[in-house]
């Protein structure tokens, strides 16, 4: 019977498949005719029906927006948190009169008389079922002026939402961020069902990169409503899960400090935990206060914040990137004494000047008279420049820039907020890379000397400088900076810490060559000719620094640097990096201070006021 | 262009082909598909709340599938007969590594990762039918019990492995895409009869087999009030908005029902239900029309291929066509339970558009190569 090879009936078999054909063309119009039917069911004779439940009692599925988690200090002292805020909506088709709602609105004081234009043209946009929003900050006063007549407003009403807000204001901006409304490109990003209902997302600092722990997962409601389309029932379908407590590691009177240390000036403070990496202050001033993000602001508040000369909206702590000055003195010590290009006995004196051998070009040192006989104690401790530029002779740019790196100059550090800026380290190499042409990637001896002051190519960050002094103060173990200490569920209370993360240690590193730099920081504040005595005199504790003074400007060659001559945003920028107590350091900090002139006057009673602060808590 | 009268009526002569045919496409079929997806990006407009990137991103699709189908177009019936069976296996190896290492997506196994993701399961809704037709080209028909156990074979075990990821109302459709082969060829009456009466002996089986979450839907079809806000929440929000669309609809982007989001899966699975809410009966029911007018078109197709393979192919996939139209407005009207059937060419998603699109270039590709003098 089977048999594979038995001759098609070609015709027979046409046949039959036209038969079959002609069922699946009844079926398919049997079954056409029963969606149809259906249809005609639903559309023509229960129209009524459905027709009253689609604008009568609505079920409707609503999103529930988790409430935004809270940013707390290491203390649990709250940074940022959320408050209720009423606004009043009006669904369009759901008010009989718009023109004499709005009138009575008027009337009550309700609305505002100067967006009335505005608001016509809002109504006259919208889609007629969808509520719009007629004022967004009702105080408590209008809500319960509203409350009394809303039984005569059928379509207006009241709805509260979470708006973001930062009690203590402008303190601690740069860090917190701030939030903002929703905007197109961020719904690009996120998952637009988990931001159904939200209203507002972290724009910058710990709120944008906390934004997912920060918001919690959406939540969903079914909420049945009258022909009025207010709410008459809801039942909870699936909460919304609440976002997550960050807890930085921040102290908020630190914090403060360090801000009012800074009021009226433009610099940065940054205060690091040695031993577990945690910032404990970072100030950058001047600032802003992001509750106008979050509550909104007008074009011209904006664009006047922009524009500030004095930038206040950038977080100069991880962003701004200054010559470092001195302050990388210790560092060149350290690397000089540990690759014997020095010795701890070795005098220079110092005339005030240096030049280079076969050239006249003199290199001055901040001190015109000179500071005489030097060893490097002393040099470190008053500052001379001359042994300096003498050391970087014996060591040379490349070697330098070894040392400098083995303490995460020029590197990212990861900090958890955008904006962090990697600085620069020059050498040979990098210079190579970083010109075209080929007269410029010559490295020149000059740029040697120059290098050795932290002047010329060379920039750094106030957080990466505290983070050079909290290695110093830790032996050069490296411990990465962070701002975050824990996440906590609000409801379980569940905490989960961020761990101290060791970054790679700065190596080996001669015991010898680390005590005598760090007594000769600790001689910059408390031996009688450190560049710092006044500031470091009548402390408790043990305390090593090391003053800056960075030049903005370049002086001619047979010009005298004039102080009253020179616009005041081409001063010298004041720096000062210090830490205390020297045998278990508690605190690292370093301070600038733009076009303060000098470091060892103004940076360094600034790193004084927050270590004593700090060691006395 | 020339007019050669001689060489009418006696065989294809170049000179006398219009462009269409140059290019192996089919007018009517062709007008058909691009009015319906057409009207398809125009409603999705309004389905996504006004969304212009989604609507976008669904153009670029319905670009891609249009491509898909003219690629189709232009591969002979008989190289698609002689690599059917290859296809075929190729298809169910990806099954296979699916359910073994597949990625989830929304609680099922469907996707396999090659450079990019893809379903397996959306070449089997070709290759199935195509293997079933390329299988029965060469025997006598209608088939004998031992083809037949083969083709039930065939199509049973892609279908198996399709609804173990889960997907049910897939692996249904692709068993129906086979099974109209099987039919049309002829299949004697009393042999589908008997195959209805197991069946319906073995739907109780099939019962016990199914996962909680299809059971529901079929409990809910047959009672959507008895859980008005779960399972039963989208069949009767999308009642309300077919109903209270009445005659002429609320108008393009009015819907209360849809632009409010009360009717869930609104741009997908229910995009029937905005139609009939914006749109109305009269809508509806010019959609509907053009559906008869593409299926009627593919069976005319069917119907004047000169082959058993095209014949069989060309009216299995006519029919696999009518079918996802029929299974899925008779879901959202509540008339079946909610299985995941997209509106062919309407609902927004992209690998069932490129798959459909494709189909429709074999059908044209039939229609072109066909012999067109008697013998």
């Amino acid at each position: 019977m089977a048999n594979l090879q038995a001759i098609k009936d070609t015709a027979t078999e046409q046949r039959l498949f036209f038969n079959r054909l002609l069922l699946a063309v009844l079926c398919v119009v049997v079954g056409t005719a029963a969606v149809a039917a259906r249809l005609t069911q639903l559309q023509v004779f229960e129209h009524e029906t459905y027709s009253d439940l689609a604008r009568g009692n609505r079920i409707r599925l609503e999103a529930a927006p988790p409430t935004r988690g809270l940013i707390l200090d290491r203390n649990g002292n709250v940074l940022a948190q959320n408050l209720p805020a009423y606004q009043l909506e009006m669904i369009p088709e759901q008010v009989t009169d718009i023109e004499e709602t709005l009138a009575r609105l008027f009337a009550l004081g309700l609305l505002d008389a100067e967006q009335e234009e505005n608001l016509r043209d809002r109504i006259r946009r919208s889609a007629s079922f969808k509520p719009v929003t007629l004022r967004s900050r009702m105080d408590d006063d209008a809500v319960a002026r509203f409350a009394l007549q809303r039984p005569y407003f059928p379509g207006v009403d009241i709805r509260a939402r979470l708006v973001r807000d930062y009690p203590h204001g402008a303190t601690a901006a740069h860090i917190l961020g701030y939030v903002g409304g929703l905007s197109e490109s961020d719904l690009r990003r996120v998952d637009n069902a988990n931001y159904a209902g939200t209203t507002q997302i972290g724009k910058t600092g710990i709120e944008a990169t906390y934004e997912s722990e920060l918001h919690g997962s959406v939540g969903h409601r079914e909420v049945v409503t009258n022909a009025d389309g207010r709410a008459l029932d809801f039942q909870t379908r699936d909460e919304p899960q609440p976002g997550m407590h960050v807890y930085l590691t921040i102290d908020l009177e630190l914090q403060r400090l360090a801000e009012k240390a800074l009021e009226g000036r433009r610099g940065a403070i940054v205060a690091i935990e040695p031993s577990t990496g945690e910032v404990l202050a970072m100030a950058s001033a001047p600032t802003f206060d992001p509750n106008g993000f979050a509550r909104g602001m007008d074009s011209d508040t904006f664009r006047a914040l922009q524009e500030n000369l004095d930038r206040p909206l950038f977080n100069r702590a991880v962003s701004g990137g200054y010559p470092p000055g001195s302050t990388i003195k210790p560092l060149l010590a350290l690397g000089a004494l540990d690759s014997g290009r020095t010795s701890v006995n070795r005098v220079i004196n110092c005339e005030g000047h240096f030049s280079l051998p076969g050239s006249t070009h003199r290199y001055r040192d901040w001190k015109p008279e000179g500071h005489g006989l030097v060893d490097l104690t002393q040099a470190i401790a008053q500052s001379c420049d001359v042994y300096f530029y003498q050391l970087a002779q014996d060591m040379d740019i490349d070697l330098m820039h070894e040392y400098l790196v083995r303490f995460g100059l020029g590197e990212n550090l990861g900090i958890e907020i955008p904006g962090e800026k990697a600085g620069l380290v020059p050498s040979r190499a990098w210079k190579r890379e970083r010109f075209r042409r080929r007269a410029d990637q010559v490295w020149f001896p000059g740029e040697t000397v120059i290098a050795s002051i932290g002047q010329g190519y060379m920039t750094a960050t106030p957080l990466q400088l505290a983070h050079m002094t909290a290695t110093i103060a830790n032996l050069g173990v490296r411990v990465r900076p962070r701002l975050t200490h824990r996440l906590e569920d609000p409801l379980t209370r569940d905490t989960t810490a961020r761990e101290p993360e060791l970054l790679p240690a700065v190596g080996n590193i001669d015991a010898n060559a680390w005590q005598h730099t760090i007594e000769a920081m600790r001689a910059v504040l408390q031996s009688p000719q450190g560049s710092a005595f006044a500031t470091g005199s009548g402390v408790d504790y043990t305390f090593a620094g090391k003053s800056g003074t960075a030049q903005v400007f370049s002086v001619a060659q047979e010009d005298k640097y004039d102080e009253l001559e020179l616009d005041e945003r081409l001063k010298d920028h004041a720096l000062f990096v210090a830490f205390a107590p020297i045998e278990s350091p508690e605190i690292a900090i370093s301070v600038i201070v733009e076009n303060a002139e000098s470091g060892s006057g103004v940076a360094a009673p600034i790193a004084r006021q927050l270590a004593d602060h700090w060691l006395s808590r | 262009m020339f007019q050669d009268t001689t060489a009418m009526g006696r065989e294809q002569a170049p000179a006398t082909q219009n462009w269409l045919q140059r290019m192996h496409l089919d007018g009517p079929l062709l007008a058909g598909v691009l009015l319906i997806a057409a009207f398809g990006l125009f409603v999705l407009y309004s389905a996504t709340g006004q969304n212009d990137r989604q609507t976008f991103s669904q153009a670029i699709r319905l670009g891609v599938a249009v491509v898909a189908m003219l690629i189709m177009a232009q591969v002979p019936p008989n190289f698609m007969r002689r690599y059917a069976g290859a296809a075929y296996a190729v298809g169910l190896g990806f099954l296979l590594v699916v359910l073994i290492a597949g990625s989830t997506s929304k609680g099922a196994q469907r996707w396999v990762d090659i450079g990019f993701r893809f379903q397996p399961s959306e070449i089997m809704k070709i290759a199935v039918p195509m293997a079933c037709a390329a299988y029965l080209h060469y025997r006598p028909l209608p088939p004998q019990l031992v083809p037949l156990v083969i083709l039930i074979c065939l199509i049973a075990m892609p279908a198996a492995l399709i609804a173990r990821q889960p997907d049910l109302g897939t692996a249904i459709l692709i068993a129906a895409s086979g099974g109209i082969v099987v039919l049309l060829a002829g299949l004697r009456f009393r042999v589908i009869f008997s195959g209805l009466v197991l069946l319906g002996a073995g739907l109780p089986l099939l019962w016990q087999n199914m996962h909680d979450y299809q059971r529901q839907r079929v409990l809910t079809m047959i009672n959507p009030q008895s859980d008005p806000l779960g399972a039963g929440y989208n069949i009767i929000q999308s009642k309300i908005a077919i109903g209270s669309g009445g005659l002429f609809g609320k108008g393009w982007t009015n819907g209360s029902q849809g632009q409010l989001e009360y009717l869930p899966e609104r741009s997908t699975d229910f995009i029937f239900a905005v139609i009939g809410e914006e749109f109305g009966l009269l809508g509806l029911i010019s959609l509907l029309l053009a559906y008869l007018f593409v299926i009627g078109r593919g069976l005319f197709i069917a119907s004047q291929a000169t082959d058993t393979f095209s014949r069989l192919l060309a009216g299995s996939l006519s029919l696999t066509f009518f079918l996802y139209v029929l299974v899925n407005t008779a879901m959202v009207t509540g008339l079946l339970p909610v299985v995941g059937v997209p509106l062919p060419l309407i609902s927004y998603g992209g690998t069932s558009m490129v798959t459909l699109m494709g189909a429709f270039g074999i059908l044209m590709a039939i229609h072109t190569n066909r012999r067109l003098l008697p013998r």
